[in-house]
């Protein structure tokens, strides 16, 4: 085991070289020119420019650029914000617990309802409930999520009132961030009230970023359960007599929720990028909505860090969902 | 007389077996039937629409739909801000739409394949090489990755495009390689070899045609799934640029006459959400009809 | 342990905010996170709004609602005879903030004065660059440099200014943002510590507001300065809520979220106006959106075909298609509300027939040219693409093909400034002091021309009315001047004068005494909440 967890890990070191390059030359060929960006309606003087071109390191040779970037990388600075001034990996870590609550929420949501929609299904196979429930779920799978949060905000917050239009909290609840996670923290202060406002402001964009995962994983969840429910052994132990709970309990559940477990594993990138749009139309303030302003704003620091930062936690998952997978099923190994 | 047959109708049963489970899918014919109906709009529509989608009628501006009190006849379902048919704008959206999964299926299957199957036959350091590719493309969460490509390339419709299509393309190769593999040391391909079929040959004509059945369900997948994020990149204006009658497109510039307005941001997103339907409803059912191991249960 | 005690003191913080639950607090939904608290260097409308009006304040204001330069922290003021020199006495006791991070030992005085304008101006002075690549915007683009010859302490409350020639807009320049008055004791003390950065972000003010907690894109908060000169502020806690979308903030303001927000879509103001809790205050707005034809290039470079043009098209479609009303058709370059606007001159006349006779008689056929749609939503043109379109179904009328370009936009800025660009190009301006000097000088001077005069224009009787205009300090003579200016743009039409476009502050009807500022800036000095 030790090996293939040492194998897999040494396989990263050329990915995320790659992704270094990646990230780095991105934002060298974006148009427009961060320092014109910095400035305002009234520009910069030729002369000022060049001094903060030489400032920046823009004026040296694209390689040396690179390996600086990579040198201080590694340092663990990830640069200044052109916008703000402020270091990126501040900024970061500011913003990525509000992203993470959001995203374990929604996933949450999606796993809660998710799963036994897929095992009742599996086990009602062809029943109406089956057929609406994946009904539902493919519409969710094919849903515009831009367009669903939207429609959800006009009904819920707009003609019914009854959820807030945008934010993590009420205002009038001033909690120093501890952990950064909202529903934690209020925790922590045991202020219950509190607790619920950043509860009721959660639920909507939670749904709205759930969504397509609790599609992905009722499908999934169904799948996989029908196709143990169809294997020789649960067949035995039906022929057996055990009662049809005992099999579902027993026998199928443990072995169908195997893929299930990669597949949910597998959500987190998608998240990440869903996160993007959801905390787009919810204003909140996250690092989805952090990325999209900065390249529109040509923070080229944010933009290149940001996406750096993202690939390594994207990839992270990935490896310990596989090193899971690998832990529950040992055949993996050997390939 | 049914020996004599056989190898004649053979590929015919092939087809007529695949219609039959196809068939059976209730979903999957609707979503074909209503696939159909789109593509037969988009083909046709400057005929169909009632006006062209640039066409300003400066005295109608956001009229709604037909069903409302203040409704202007002539449009059916409403106008937009510049007093634009939104019915005419959403047919011609279905052009664009179909058009952006059609390009992004056929560039991502494409590079893909060819990638895959270099990969997978090759094996070695072009297999590394490639896959070490695959993988960096595949760490960013996509629409981010699709976003700074069309942010580097300019927005606009064809750049959102090839921004989809390299996002979604390693899946292909993926997928291919995985094949390649598993065919590679099959008989029939040993025996191939043997008879001297050369490389090129060897893949394009004995691998391939194997690794169908996953490559056209992973095509629609990717079909439905380019056609929502051109138009979430659309949403976030990286897109298809106005007044170009693209539905995401449209949503964004209407977004901000969503409690004013709603028709003017219902209507594309719902031509959204029943094209991608209709596209995953064939999916399904081409996958039950293509996937023998479904097929058994 | 450490866990521990950010508990206890964070306990202590909720007890606070229990207690202040009877306390007044006013939201504001502000529209956009400011990249830090020194007004000095930053650029934003929103920047400006969460330090320079809220935590700072300057040696001369603009007095509320209007833009006449009025005493703040000094309380008079001479100017010598020729112009040159400005004496400023400033106001004794005037307290600066104390702070978990700063105790004050004195009141505010000349120091603190030279040290606000030096460490912009003098680039050897330690605080010049103390953020990464930073600049000093305004004090540049207001020239400052200049005009600047030299600051001097004559005693602790009194500064002389010196310049180095007269410029009647210099003391509107000295009630901007940028000049707003930092605090030498404070910026001694960080500089001791070591980190400057922390001045940008732990501010310490004079001003009405204290600072108080700064979430990342989230909320700003800020409690009444209680030592304040001029008293304690009617409201306890001023609250930036931080909401970038538009629509957003009006689904905020109508649900309670928030009790006074800036910029409404005009798609929302119908619904806001309709609430029965809102009120929504309004104002001419201190701008423009024109179209900068090059002058340079044929057949732009015929009067005549500029003026045809221009009345090919149908302002008034774009007015209500883009603006939403919210903007009225402008027939001069600077904004009706301005001292010296030319009310005589005549508004443009959509006439396609005349239009397309006129361009005609100039022998201009099957003209195609490139037309510049602005790629981002500003306050004088909240859709460039739309305004585009509109104008491309208009011009197509009068035989005229025009394909609409744009490009990300400092990019369409950089392109839009070369002598050589091709084709009719949409920008705006946005004043910064309220003087007439801010629109004519910087848009259209000969000077200007490769960097904000998009026109390439020069000519040579408008140059020596608005150079004639700037050294006078006669309000009369500068008007009379500046009307010749207007009189010479409308006949030559170097730009389309779009519109100006209107601003709406939708706010709660408890909010009391909010007072519009025509310069654009949210100032919540003086406003109370009913109870």
């Amino acid at each position: 085991m030790l090996n293939y967890v040492l194998r897999r890990i040494a396989l990263l070191v050329p990915t995320i070289i790659g992704i270094s390059i990646c990230a780095f030359a991105f934002v060298r060929v974006l148009p427009g020119d961060p320092i014109l960006a910095m400035a305002g309606q009234h520009g910069v003087t030729p002369e000022r420019y060049e001094i903060l071109r030489e400032q920046f390191g823009y004026n040296l040779p694209i390689w040396q650029q690179y390996f600086n970037y990579l040198w201080s990388v590694m340092q663990g600075d990830f640069g200044i914000s052109l916008a703000t001034k402020r270091p990126v990996i501040n900024e970061f870590m500011a913003l990525f617990p509000a992203t993470m609550e959001l995203a374990f929420v929604a996933l949450l949501f999606a796993v809660v309802i998710g799963i036994p929609a897929g095992i009742f299904a599996a086990i009602k196979r062809g029943s109406w409930f089956d057929q609406i429930t994946m009904g539902v779920a493919l519409t969710g799978y094919s849903m515009p999520i831009f367009w669903w949060g939207l429609l959800l905000i006009i009904f819920f917050s707009g003609y019914l009132g009854w959820t807030p239009v945008s934010g993590r909290i009420a205002l009038t609840f001033f909690l120093k961030p501890i952990t950064g996670f909202m529903l934690i923290d209020t925790l922590l202060y045991g202020n219950w009230a509190a607790f619920v406002s950043a509860l009721r402001h959660l639920i909507l964009p939670a749904i709205v970023l759930g969504t397509i995962p609790l599609a992905v994983i009722a499908r999934q969840t169904r799948s996989a359960m029908l196709e143990v429910l169809g294997e020789d052994y649960v067949r035995t132990a039906r022929a057996k007599g055990m009662s049809p709970n005992r099999v579902v309990n027993v026998h199928a559940l443990r072995n169908a929720l195997i893929p299930v477990v990669t597949t949910i594993g597998l959500q987190v990138g998608l998240l990440l990028g869903g996160a993007i749009l959801t905390e787009t139309i919810f204003t909140w303030p996250g690092i989805g909505k952090w990325m999209i302003d900065s390249i529109s704003k040509r923070d080229y620091v944010v933009v290149q860090s940001g996406l750096l930062i993202i690939a390594l936690i994207v990839m992270s998952v990935n490896l310990i969902v596989d090193l899971l997978y690998a832990l529950i099923n040992p055949r993996i190994r050997v390939q | 007389m049914a020996t004599t047959n056989t190898p004649a109708s053979a590929p015919a049963s092939g087809l007529r077996e695949f219609w039959y489970y196809f068939s059976v899918n209730r979903g999957a014919v609707i979503g074909l039937t209503v696939f159909a109906i789109l593509v037969f709009v988009a083909i046709f529509a400057p005929l169909i629409a009632p006006f062209a989608p640039d066409e300003q009628f400066r005295d109608a501006l956001l009229k709604p739909p037909i069903w409302d009190a203040n409704a202007d006849p002539r449009f059916i379902l409403g106008t937009d801000p510049v007093g634009r048919d939104m019915l005419s704008r959403l047919i011609h959206g279905a052009r664009y739409s179909l058009f952006i999964g059609f390009f992004v299926v056929v560039g991502a299957l494409v590079v893909g394949v060819i990638l895959g199957v270099l990969a997978g036959y090759f094996r070695g350091w072009v297999d590394v090489l490639i896959m070490r590719i695959m993988d960096i493309i595949l760490a960013f969460p996509p629409l981010l990755l699709a976003l700074v490509l069309v942010a580097i390339l300019g927005p606009g419709l064809f750049n959102a495009m090839i921004a989809i299509a390299l996002v979604l393309q390693p899946h292909f190769a993926r997928l291919v390689r995985a094949a390649v593999m598993a065919e590679k040391s099959r008989e029939y391909v040993t025996a191939a070899k043997l008879s001297g079929a050369g490389h090129l040959r060897l893949m394009m004509v004995t691998i391939l045609p194997n690794c169908l059945g996953p490559l056209i369900v992973q095509a629609t997948l990717s079909f439905s799934n380019a056609i929502l994020e051109a138009a979430a990149l659309g949403f976030l204006g990286m897109g298809a640029q106005p007044p170009t009658p693209e539905w995401g497109t449209m949503l964004a510039s209407a977004r901000e006459f969503i409690l004013k307005a709603p028709w003017v941001v219902t209507f594309p997103g719902l031509a959204i959400l029943i094209t991608v339907l209709a596209i995953n409803l064939i999916g399904d059912g081409l996958r039950d009809a293509l996937d023998p191991k479904l097929k058994r249960s | 342990m450490k866990l521990m005690k950010t508990l206890m003191v964070a306990t202590a913080m909720v007890a606070v905010a229990a207690g202040a639950a009877q306390a007044k607090q006013l939201v504001y939904c502000s529209e956009a996170s400011p990249a830090h608290f020194d007004p000095g260097p930053v650029t934003g409308g929103n920047d400006f709004d969460a330090s320079a009006h809220t935590i700072f304040e300057r040696l001369v204001e603009f007095a509320p609602g209007s833009t006449e330069v009025i005493p703040a922290l000094a309380e008079s003021w001479d100017v010598s005879a020729d112009g040159k020199e400005y004496t400023f006495h400033l106001r004794p006791g005037v307290k600066w903030h104390t702070q978990p991070y700063f105790t004050p030992t004195r009141d505010l005085n000349a120091d603190d004065v030279i040290f606000s304008f030096e460490r912009q101006w003098k680039e050897d002075n330690p605080w010049h660059a103390y953020l990464e690549g930073m600049t000093w915007d305004y004090f540049q683009g207001m020239d400052m440099p200049k005009y600047l010859s030299s600051i001097e302490k004559v005693d602790d409350l009194t500064v002389k200014i010196t310049l180095t020639e007269p410029n009647a807009p210099m003391l509107a320049n000295l009630a901007m943002q940028f000049a707003s008055i930092v605090s030498k004791e404070y910026a001694d003390q960080v500089a001791a510590a070591g980190d400057l950065a922390v001045f940008s972000t732990q501010p310490v003010g004079t001003g009405p507001f204290q600072f108080v907690d700064y979430q990342l894109d989230t909320v700003i908060r800020y409690s009444a300065f209680p030592d304040y000169w001029e008293g304690k502020q009617p409201i306890d806690d001023l609250i930036f809520a931080i909401t970038t979308d538009a629509s957003v903030r009006a689904q905020r303001l109508l649900a309670g979220e928030c009790d006074i927000m800036p910029y409404p879509a005009p798609a929302d103001l119908e619904a806001l106006k309709a609430d029965e809790n809102l009120t929504v205050q309004e104002q001419e707005g201190l701008n423009i959106g024109y179209i900068s034809y090059n002058t340079t290039e044929a057949p732009f470079d015929n009067p005549e075909v500029r003026k045809a043009l221009t009345m090919a098209i149908d302002k008034s479609a774009i007015i209500e298609a883009v603006y939403q009303g919210a903007g009225q058709d402008a027939k001069n370059l600077i904004p009706p509300t301005m001292w010296s606007y030319d009310d005589a001159i005549a508004a443009d006349v959509y006439d396609p027939e005349a239009a397309k006779a006129a361009l005609e008689a100039a022998g201009v056929t099957g003209l195609t040219t490139d037309l510049w749609a602005i790629p981002v939503s500003r306050p004088y043109n909240p859709n460039g693409q739309r305004v585009a379109e509109l104008i491309q179904a208009d011009w197509a009328k009068v035989g005229v093909t025009a394909n609409i370009v744009t490009y990300e936009w400092t990019e369409y800025r950089e392109r839009g400034k070369q002598p050589d660009r091709k084709g009719p190009f949409m920008i705006g301006w946005t004043g910064d002091n309220g003087d007439p000097d801010n629109f004519f000088a910087t848009l259209f001077s000969c000077s200007a021309i490769g960097v904000s005069n998009y026109s390439s224009w020069c000519n040579d009787d408008f140059e020596a009315a608005i150079s004639a205009a700037k050294t006078s300090s006669d309000p009369a003579e500068r008007t009379a001047l500046y009307t010749k200016a207007q009189e010479i743009f409308k006949a030559e039409e170097p730009a389309i004068t779009l519109a100006h476009s209107r601003v709406f502050m939708p706010m709660k009807k408890t909010v009391l005494n909010y007072v519009m500022s025509p310069l654009g800036s949210h100032s919540f000095k003086g406003v109370d909440v009913q109870e």
